[in-house]
């Protein structure tokens, strides 16, 4: 039983999706905030903005490294949302800065919900991937 | 006393099961609220008529008309300018004086070498000894052109008071005689009224609650509950003299007076002060009465005690109309005229009561009051409509007007003779009366749906439009301790709450049920506890309270103003300076603030100039910070002057200015580097930045590039560069709103400056943006004529500083989207650093929870600003609307005009977002969505008839002429500054403009006749109809005026009769006529009388003063008017029929 690429891609998976399960409830708990109390969005946007690329960052990193490690079914799993990342910062607004939210559009309603939604879904997505990651690690180890 | 013992023994009319309130007793409460509002107001202010304060009151009206009436080319009307009159005038010779002096020892000074060096990169310059020459008599003359008021009786003794009403703590001289001196005042310049009316309405103004009787049928105890209120209380006594003084000198049939009021003229004064006193130390026990008075009165509000001093005072404006209507109904008491009711209702007791169509002419306290008299005056074609249509809506109707199916293809004259008025929402009479004023907040469904599925059925938008900060000529203004508040969902009391009992509210926005404060109990009318319901925060949808310390983050900031100005070439090329800083001289003691106002200047090209202005300097100082990537401030303290203390230093720069870079050969423009100067400058105070640019930004910071491809000025495809190209601009404009500094942007160009990014500024700092294509001070004269009178209305108008909006809705509903000027913190919190009479906001509605367990929703609107004055009020509209369940409801309450400026606000911000074409696409689609679901619920309806009910059959008409619109259209040349810039006003401007915009108006010109004319101010103004913007309305013998809000043409046909020619162009025929004419001279003919009487009376009161063009047939100029006659085919685009069609088959798809 040789430790090989795949399973330690998948423990670095595991590991770094609970990092971004981290940052997508800090996610919804800023725009919750920012629907539900009286937070100032420029404040929000500042939080925020600076965490959306390292999340796209990492995910990116996965399908990298899923990709070295020949992980076809895994790396197919996440290529939809690396998409999905790429299209949404593509159409992110007019900015200077890294990041996608425009603190004077933001407080759209259609926007707020539609990131609360993204969040939401985003969570469950990683919370599905980091026990897919779990059993994929182990059935690496197993198989091999 | 009798009414609140009614109301107390029948507190269940007040909580309405089904919302409406109950006919019967509960009627019987609120209706006498209304006369003992009124008292309680004069009480307020009108009484202690000794003490030197209040007397504004009476002086306050006149005052308000005259200058609002007869200010020489309107616009002084707002602003609460600094200073009488008197002290205008004064310092307006004082102007005059100085202008005289010789200049030549100031050219010495400025060309002397600057002291100033603090920095090395800080160079000083000495003003170039260009300036030698001033042509300083100008000031004078342009300042008060005709200040001469004829119309002022000789002997009025308020002829000059009159223009300090916008400033009462500065002048305050009035005594017991006020009340004959301001009747005076207000009678004369009345053009005389029809006796019988005239004789009507002074009965009510006398006794508010005689007048009850008829409007109340059925109620005679009301009636006298009110009398007896009226003869037995001192307080209500107190108000008669007034009223009675008042109506007395100014009517002719004076012998009609009822005997009791006269009786109570000779109430002793000391009476009435003492009643004065008590009522004022009631409301703000804390402070003497003077200052209560002053903090009532310090805002420039003349218009809030009207209600007291005046119930006269609003007759004129509704008895000039003989109306062009027939309407023999108007006048009658019966529910069919009451619909129109709408306009400042609950502020006048017996006058609102007694008539309907009285109401109507809203804001009409004042013959004069030419700000408003539009809406006065259009009134009269509205009442007829009110009666046929307004009237059927009552519920009593099985199939009301506004939903009686139409046939669109059929009927070939949609547009009615006389301007579209807002429908009034189907409310009970009471609640109509206190609604909030459809000028100030309107919805576009006055019927509620009560799901968000019965909405998405209708397919249309459901939205406010608000223009909360605009001119009113009647306002309460509220001073007290406690400002009474929901405790939970923090909602201001408001005329829709339910009051439980005498001691508990039912809060009409979250249900929730709260105590009635000790303070609130006490009505200082009557000096009793126990008539919470009689407040006037309880009879007003619209008030102003004075806020206390609790609601201010810091001290209340002064006014601070900064101008910004490109000096670069090509600004010195167009010469704006000159018309600028003339402007301003003329301007400077009109500007709205008080001893604390400050001032600041600076100018840019490649570098930026700073002027030290610092009182006990000789000359200004200019200071030159040439490092553009690190902007600092020279000398932070001094380039913020008193405006006061430094006058003549201000002066003097703003004489030097416009020659002082004459010679200038810089090209370069730092916007971006001078507005984070200005920032810097800006941020310990916040306030109002002017900022003037001529080009595209070319150094520094946001500097922009040329987006436009002029060979895709006419595409039909795309258009791009609709949004900004850097988010520098916004990013800074958040900055600023953050400080509480907003900036208003003049763009005055010849070339494209990128409006689409520069706007940012603006739009974000709640700014405002005004544009001038290719603007030349010779060239272009018409251009700089808008732009002089632009900055008139722009300098003097009011102004709110750091104020916060927030908007409430009934639980249920909640807001989608905000469209405006501002920048928005939280979901229903909107901050706008400045705000503007001007400015318009809408916003989009959706239902969140079914609205089945109510029968009336509310919305409210709190503004919250620091007033120029520094004084820190909250005007709060609230707006009562009912609940409905079935569709075809919803269709008879639609109010078309404001669907459509939601429209146009949605499809801007889809152009920017998605693409035009999109835009344009969901445009059509509304109209097609929206009639063919009003088809489906109309069954029996053949289907191949195009159908729409009455309410929305302009909804096309309007589409199409939005299609038409510089914003939208495609197809047609249209620079993308100008595209932008329309688009820009879609945005900020208030609904009564957007529509001139949106849809002009047409009226032949050439055949005035009185026929049925109004009387503004001893003037008297023809109503031709209106004509539909169509070329086969245009005859070759006429000459017609089309008013399209910013813009008048005035075209003349060919072979137009030579007798009109000449009698109002004042030239021999047609071929003599110039092509460029922008004004039409004063000729002494009827004829040219009409026309010009119309034409002004059209043009007042617009935020952005309307410059004419004469257009000949033949002239190249004819294709801009032209382009206006929406319902006429174009090359790109449908003629109406055409566009009829087209949605008649995308429905049957």
């Amino acid at each position: 039983m040789a430790f090989t690429f795949a399973p330690f891609s998948y423990m670095l998976a595991l590991l770094l999706t609970a990092v971004l399960i981290f940052f997508t409830i800090w996610h919804i708990i800023a725009f919750d905030e920012l629907k539900t109390d009286y937070r100032n969005p420029i404040y929000q946007c500042n939080t925020l903005n600076p965490i959306v690329l390292p999340e796209y960052l990492i995910h990116a990193f996965f399908c990298v490294m899923f990709l070295c490690a020949a992980e076809w079914l895994t790396l197919g799993l996440r290529m939809p949302l690396l998409a999905y990342h790429i299209w949404r910062y593509m159409s992110r607004p007019v900015m200077s800065g890294p990041g996608l939210y425009d603190p004077t559009t933001i407080m759209n309603a259609d926007i707020l919900a539609y990131c609360q939604k993204e969040g939401s879904c985003k969570l469950a997505f990683y919370l599905l991937a980091f026990f897919y990651y779990l059993y994929g690690m182990i059935y690496v180890l197993v198989s091999s | 006393m009798q009414v609140p013992s009614g109301y107390g023994v029948h507190p269940q009319n007040y909580i309405p099961p089904s919302g409406h309130y109950p006919q019967g007793p509960g009627k019987m409460t609120s209706l006498p609220l209304d006369s003992q509002c009124g008292d309680y107001y004069s009480g307020l202010y009108t009484v202690p008529t000794q003490n030197v304060v209040t007397s504004n009151t009476a002086n306050q009206q006149p005052g308000a008309q005259h200058m609002y009436g007869r200010g020489p080319p309107a616009p002084h009307i707002v602003g609460s300018t600094p200073g009488s009159f008197q002290g205008a005038a004064s310092s307006t010779s004082h102007l005059h004086t100085s202008a005289s002096q010789p200049y030549s020892p100031f050219v010495n000074h400025y060309s002397s070498p600057a002291m100033y060096s603090a920095n090395s990169s800080v160079a000083s310059q000495g003003f170039p000894s260009t300036c030698g020459h001033y042509a300083m008599s100008t000031v004078s003359n342009a300042a008060y052109p005709s200040v001469s008021y004829p119309s002022l009786p000789a002997g009025d003794p308020y002829g000059q008071q009159m223009f300090t009403s916008q400033n009462a703590p500065t002048v305050r001289p009035v005594r017991d005689n006020s009340f004959s001196g301001h009747s005076t005042a207000i009678g004369h310049p009345s053009p005389l009224p029809p006796p019988p009316s005239h004789q009507y309405h002074q009965q009510q103004s006398l006794s508010g609650c005689s007048t009850l009787s008829w409007s109340t049928s059925g109620l005679p105890s009301t009636q006298d509950n009110l009398v007896r209120n009226h003869t037995g209380t001192l307080a209500t006594a107190s108000s008669n003299p007034t009223n009675t003084g008042a109506s007395s000198t100014r009517t002719p049939p004076a012998a009609n007076r009822p005997v009791e009021p006269v009786a109570s003229v000779t109430q002793p004064s000391e009476l009435l002060q003492q009643k004065g006193v008590d009522s004022s130390s009631t409301t703000s026990s804390a402070s003497p009465v003077p200052n209560s008075y002053d903090a009532l009165e310090g805002g420039s509000y003349p218009d809030m005690l009207s209600s007291s001093a005046s119930s006269p005072a609003p007759d004129p404006a509704p008895e000039p109309d003989p109306a062009p209507a027939p309407a023999p109904s108007a006048p009658q008491p019966s529910k069919m005229a009451k619909p129109f009711g709408y306009g400042y209702p609950a502020l006048q007791p017996g006058y609102q009561n007694a008539t309907a169509p009285l109401n109507s002419a809203v804001p009409p306290s004042s013959p004069g009051y030419s700000g408003f008299q539009p809406y006065a005056q259009q009134y009269p074609g509205m009442n007829q409509l009110s009666s046929s249509l307004g009237g059927l809506s009552l519920q009593s109707s099985p199939q009301p007007e506004s939903l009686r199916p139409v046939n669109l293809t059929q009927e070939r004259n949609i547009l009615p003779m006389t301007p579209v008025w807002a429908p009034v929402p189907n409310l009970n009479l009471d609640l109509r009366k206190l609604n909030c004023s459809p000028d100030s907040f309107r919805c576009t469904l006055t019927n509620i749906p009560q799901t968000q599925a019965l909405l998405n059925k209708a397919k249309l938008p459901l939205g406010l439009l608000l223009h909360p900060f605009r001119d009113l000529t009647q306002l309460p203004v509220i001073t007290s301790n406690t400002i009474v508040r929901c405790r939970s969902c923090r909602t201001y009391i408001n005329p829709f709450v339910s009051f439980i009992d005498q001691r508990r509210w039912k809060c009409n926005l979250c249900y929730r049920v709260n105590d009635v404060p000790e303070e609130f109990m006490y009505n200082p009318l009557t000096r009793s506890y126990g008539e919470p319901h009689k407040r006037p925060e309880v009879q007003n949808s619209t008030v102003e309270f004075i806020a206390s310390s609790d609601y201010m983050l810091r001290p209340p900031q002064p006014a601070v103003y900064l101008f910004v100005l490109d000096v670069s070439h090509n600004a010195v090329e167009a010469g704006y300076l000159t018309i600028l800083c003339q402007s301003l001289l003329e301007n400077l003691d009109k500007l709205p603030g008080d001893s604390r106002t400050r001032i600041g200047f600076m100018t840019f090209d490649s570098t930026i100039h700073f002027y030290n202005l610092q009182e006990g300097l000789s000359q200004p100082q200019m200071l030159i910070v040439s490092d553009i990537d690190d902007v600092f401030l020279p000398t932070p303290d001094s380039l913020l002057v008193n405006l006061y203390e430094s006058k003549e230093l201000i002066k003097d720069l703003l004489n030097a200015l416009p020659n002082m870079f004459t010679n200038t050969r810089e090209t370069h423009s730092a916007l971006g580097p001078a507005l984070q100067a200005a920032f810097k400058l800006m941020s310990p105070t916040g306030g109002r930045v002017s900022v003037f640019q001529t080009q595209l930004p070319s150094l520094g910071a946001g500097l922009l590039q040329s987006r436009e491809d002029p060979n895709q000025r006419s595409s039909t495809k795309v258009v791009q560069h609709l949004g900004p190209a850097t988010d520098f601009y916004k990013k800074l404009a958040l900055d600023c709103s953050g400080q509480q500094t907003a900036v208003d942007l003049f763009l005055l160009s010849s070339q494209y400056s990128d409006l689409a990014s520069l706007a940012c500024i603006s739009k974000y700092s709640a700014g405002c943006i005004y544009y001038y294509p290719s603007f030349h001070y010779t060239h272009n004269p018409s251009q700089a004529e808008k732009l002089q009178k632009d900055l008139k209305r722009y300098l003097t108008r009011k102004i709110g500083f750091e104020a916060v909006m927030r908007i409430r809705c009934t639980k249920g509903l909640s807001m989608h989207t905000f469209h405006g000027n501002f920048f928005v913190r939280s979901t229903d919190l909107l901050s706008l650093a400045n705000i503007s009479p001007d400015a318009g906001f809408a916003v989009q509605l959706s239902i969140e929870e079914n609205l089945t367990d109510t029968s009336l929703v509310c919305f409210q609107t709190a503004l919250l600003y620091t007033s120029s004055k520094g004084e820190r009020r909250i005007r709060v509209h609230t707006l009562c609307l009912p609940v409905v369940s079935s569709l075809a409801d919803v269709y008879a309450g639609v109010d078309v005009q404001a669907a459509v400026c939601l429209l146009a606000n949605m499809a801007v911000d889809r152009s920017i977002s998605s693409s035009l074409s999109d835009a344009r696409d969901a445009l059509v689609n509304a109209v097609v969505d929206s009639l063919s679901a009003y088809g489906s619920t109309v069954s029996n309806l053949q289907h191949s008839a195009l159908i729409a009910p009455s309410s929305l059959k302009l909804f096309p008409l309007y589409v199409l002429a939005l299609l038409k619109q510089k914003a939208f259209r495609t197809g047609t040349s249209t620079r993308l500054d100008d595209r932008v810039y329309a688009m820009c006003q879609i945005k900020c401007q208030p609904l009564v403009h957007l529509m001139k915009m949106i849809h002009p108006n047409l009226y032949r010109i050439d055949r005035l006749t009185d026929e049925g004319a109004i009387h503004v101010n001893d003037r008297v103004v023809p109503q031709p109809p209106l004509q539909k913007l169509s070329a086969e309305k245009l005859t070759r013998e006429g000459a017609f005026l089309m008013d399209c809000g910013s813009v008048f043409y005035i075209w003349i046909g060919k072979s137009c009769d030579n007798n009109f020619i000449e009698d109002v162009l004042g030239y021999p025929n047609f071929a003599s006529i110039p092509q460029k004419m922008t004004h039409l001279p004063e000729l002494d003919t009827l004829s040219s009388e009409r026309a010009r009487s119309f034409i002004t009376w059209l043009r007042d009161n617009r935020p952005l003063s309307p410059i004419l063009h004469v257009v000949k047939d033949e002239s190249p100029a004819k294709t801009e008017f032209f382009q206006h006659l929406i319902e006429d085919r174009t090359e790109a685009a449908f003629s109406y029929y055409e566009f009829l069609l087209h949605i008649q088959q995308q429905i049957c798809k």
